[in-house]
């Protein structure tokens, strides 16, 4: 059974309908889908060309946590939670910028919502503007590298802390790169009553600036640089992390994508990689991704 | 001429599947059955919800459904076992003068 | 049964007897007591099934009501001024989408300055959102319209939220005599909600799609002419209701002396007050008549035609003023009777952000009207001369 059709808009080598199917089939298309303005609305759902087999809500740019809160409570209300999983996909520029005021209210108020957080780390769907999740040292089009300027300057917000920090039941991040970890973590998500957040890494092709056929490799190079670890929190405890054999240098991930590609002739990308570099450890040092020998 | 339009801009489901989207790309997959595992790894990377592996009588391999496959290359570049290989589709060999 | 109660709780007890399944609020002054009672009834265990929230923003408050609504549920919120203002985006969304909500805005006037006194521009800003608006002179009337509400917006010929505006203070916080309903009339004059489309796992339905522009026309179109629908349902649900609780509210317009040369023209409270104006005045032997507007979206366009054809003067009371313009009422008013009346217009915005109208101040504008100390045009009433100066 398809719960999200072909013949959808995404570009070729999108993340995006790979995340989407990869949760709808874990729940067996039991889900309520609620969705922000953003890359995956546009390629999805335009009046007569939906592509989604699940009901599907799209109200606007900032609120699809309050929507969906207010999904659950109608379903509640009316004694119909037993008919699906309300599923939020946001972007990530909808999640920890426009609408974090509503994803922080449906996160206190502990609705029983599962939110992903769709993160191609940037506003793709304008012409790849800078967001909260966009990495340092980025080239977006609001924050483009120049004469003196290398980029995004500033950090990645941490929104897998911020959501922790809400006490919500369970929180996790992942990748495209690894749809059986996605399916895992949403098939255990939907088990804890409450709000869950999920965010997956989804590589955007025109934006990163990467072949579609690369998608795959680029996501599994930032997992595997420790730049986007792959965690797992319940009830604001650390259960579970991806181990990395052998960690890569952060250049590795960073040279394969047009975004990054000034930092290696720019008179300020090194100190930009070094700065990556130490944002990749630190993740391991936190996390304590790298697996040791005795560990193999 | 009259149109029908829903109330509120409600759609139906999966009504994307009217758009054949297989001429967008410039390559195609083609699965090489002999080295297919049928592992079904293409099936779940594949964006573009396209190729599946299939049972051919006996034989069980995975089949590319070019009415939608956009030639992103993505089953090739998972598969273990590298059985998909991307072609140039015809219209693109053209030769400069 | 009649009960001496405040404005708030008029209404919060009539959403109440309407059996709402979604009730999500965030408080704001003059709103607040309406969710404070609603809340207490939930904690109480007097809304049956329902869910209450209290939201992080009216922004979000009426965003869960999108989801609740687009789910099936029938779904209620209070607000007013800044708070209806941040959910605008949210309510022009909710109309395209045909979404029957309910809500209640007890008019309050909208900063800078900030001020947390009753005017009308706040519901005035949203005229153009595909909301009906309809405008209650006292407490009974915002009782008696929570049931009217809900009864047009579920309507299938109609399908659009439905905003009932009460002015903030001088309804809400007053205490008045109220014919509370009971259940049964109410249960008898409004079925249990049924949903024209919902979202169902049944049938997967996709709300909110984007229309490219070969099509979103004609979803704009089909606003329009569910507007232009609701005006016949509008009066057939007041008739009704007219016949079930014994209580005539009128239809779009309610017009007191209708041979009048003269007439006054207003909506919300200052009605009351306006009437017995009117009424000294024509014991003076004036030719001065009242026209109370109740249904101000969709604009009563036929009604205002009729009842100001032979009219000579129109005093035309707005509480609000599009800057560079004149009052929003004014305007409507002077558009929809253009070609039908020669009737000279005199619009005069008064008692912005609680502007205290006493009586002799009403008086004295119709009075220099009547007695034709005025030109017809725009100006406010009731402000002090003064001069800005830069500190």
């Amino acid at each position: 059974m398809k719960y999200f059709g072909s013949g959808h808009g995404a570009c070729p080598g999108c993340g995006l309908p790979i995340a989407v199917k990869t949760v709808l089939n874990a729940l067996d298309g039991k889900v309520f889908a609620v969705n922000s303005t953003g890359c995956l609305e546009i390629i999805s759902s335009q009046y007569g060309k939906n592509a989604w087999n699940v009901p599907y809500i799209h109200s606007l740019f900032e609120n699809p946590a309050a929507v969906a809160a207010g999904v659950e409570a109608a379903l509640k209300a009316l004694k119909r939670k037993d008919e699906g999983y309300v599923v939020v996909f946001a972007g990530d520029g909808a999640t920890a910028d426009i609408g974090i005021g509503t994803l922080s209210g449906a996160f206190d108020r502990n609705h029983d919502i599962l939110y992903i957080c769709l993160d191609n780390e940037a506003y793709q769907n304008t012409g790849h503007q800078q967001s909260g999740l966009t990495p340092p040292g980025e080239s977006t089009t609001t924050t483009p590298a120049g004469k003196v300027l290398p980029g995004k300057i500033g950090g990645k917000k941490d929104m897998i802390s911020i959501a922790v920090a809400h006490g919500i039941p369970y929180v996790a991040s992942s990748s495209v790169g690894y749809v059986a970890d996605i399916r895992r973590k949403v098939k255990k998500a939907v088990k804890f009553e409450g709000a869950k957040y999920i965010q997956i890494h989804s590589p955007c092709v025109t934006g990163w600036g990467i072949d579609g056929e690369m998608s795959i490799k680029v996501a599994r190079l930032a997992v595997e640089t420790a730049l986007y670890p792959l965690v797992e929190y319940e009830y604001g405890k650390l259960t579970s992390v991806r181990k990395i054999k052998e960690r890569k240098p952060v250049e590795e991930y960073l040279k394969q994508q047009r975004r990054f590609r000034h930092l290696f002739k720019h008179p300020k990308g090194k100190e930009m990689i070094e700065m990556l570099q130490k944002f990749a450890d630190e993740n391991a040092e936190k996390y304590g991704l790298d697996l040791k020998k005795d560990e193999e | 001429m009259k149109i029908k339009i829903n109330l509120g801009a409600i759609s139906e489901p999966m009504q994307s599947e009217k758009l054949k989207t297989g001429d967008w790309g410039t390559h195609y997959p083609v699965v090489d059955k002999e080295k297919c595992t049928a592992c079904k790894t293409c099936e779940q990377y594949c964006p573009d919800l396209c190729i599946e592996v299939e049972e051919f009588g006996e034989e069980k391999y995975a089949a590319v459904d070019y009415n939608y496959c956009k030639g992103c290359g993505i089953c090739s570049s998972v598969c273990p076992f590298e059985a998909i290989k991307m072609e140039l589709k015809d219209i693109f060999k053209f030769e400069v003068c | 049964m009649k009960q001496v109660v405040r404005g708030f709780y008029s209404v919060a007890y009539a959403v109440k007897l309407c059996k709402p399944n979604v009730i999500c609020a965030y408080p704001i002054t003059p709103q607040t007591e309406i969710v404070e009672n609603l809340a207490a009834m939930y904690a109480n265990g007097e809304l049956g099934d329902a869910e209450y929230i209290t939201a992080e923003s009216e922004f979000g408050a009426a965003s869960m009501l999108v989801g609740a609504s687009a789910a099936g549920a029938r779904v209620f919120t209070a607000t007013c001024s800044q708070g209806l203002i941040l959910m605008s985006e949210v309510l022009f969304n909710a109309a395209g989408m045909r979404l029957p909500i309910v809500l209640v805005n007890t008019n309050r006037a909208l900063s800078a300055p900030l001020s947390i006194w009753n005017d009308h521009q706040d519901s005035m800003a949203m005229r153009d959102a595909g909301i009906m608006q309809v405008y209650v002179e006292n407490n009974q009337e915002a009782h008696d319209m929570i049931p009217q509400a809900y009864k047009v917006a579920e309507n299938r010929k109609v399908l659009l939220p439905f905003m009932i505006c009460m002015d903030g203070y001088k309804l809400t916080h007053a205490y008045e005599p109220v014919d509370l309903l009971d259940q049964e009339t109410v249960d008898s004059f409004l079925p249990p909600y049924e949903p024209a489309a919902y979202m169902t796992t049944r049938k997967p339905l996709a709300f909110g799609c984007y229309a490219p522009p070969h099509i979103y026309m004609e979803f704009r179109v089909a606003m329009q002419q569910a507007m232009e629908r609701a005006r016949d349902v509008m009066l057939e649900v007041y008739k009704e209701w007219a016949e079930v609780s014994g209580r005539d509210w009128g239809g779009h317009i309610v017009v007191d002396y209708p041979d009048s040369k003269i007439f006054v023209v207003a909506m919300g409270s200052v009605v009351g007050l306006l009437r017995k104006v009117v009424e000294e005045l024509r014991n003076e032997g004036l030719s001065v008549g009242l026209i109370k507007i109740r249904t101000f979206r969709p604009f009563p366009i036929d009604e205002l035609r009729k009842a100001l054809k032979d009219a000579e003067r129109v005093v035309a009371l707005d509480r609000s003023v599009s800057f560079g313009y004149e009052g929003p009422v004014s305007i409507e008013l002077k558009s929809a009777i253009y070609g039908h009346s020669s009737a000279e217009v005199y619009s005069y915005t008064v008692g912005l952000g609680g502007r205290d109208m006493p009586k002799d101040f009403l008086e004295g504008i119709i009075r220099d009207v009547v007695e034709g100390k005025e030109k017809p045009g725009f100006a406010f009433k009731g402000h002090h001369d003064f001069e800005e100066v830069v500190p």
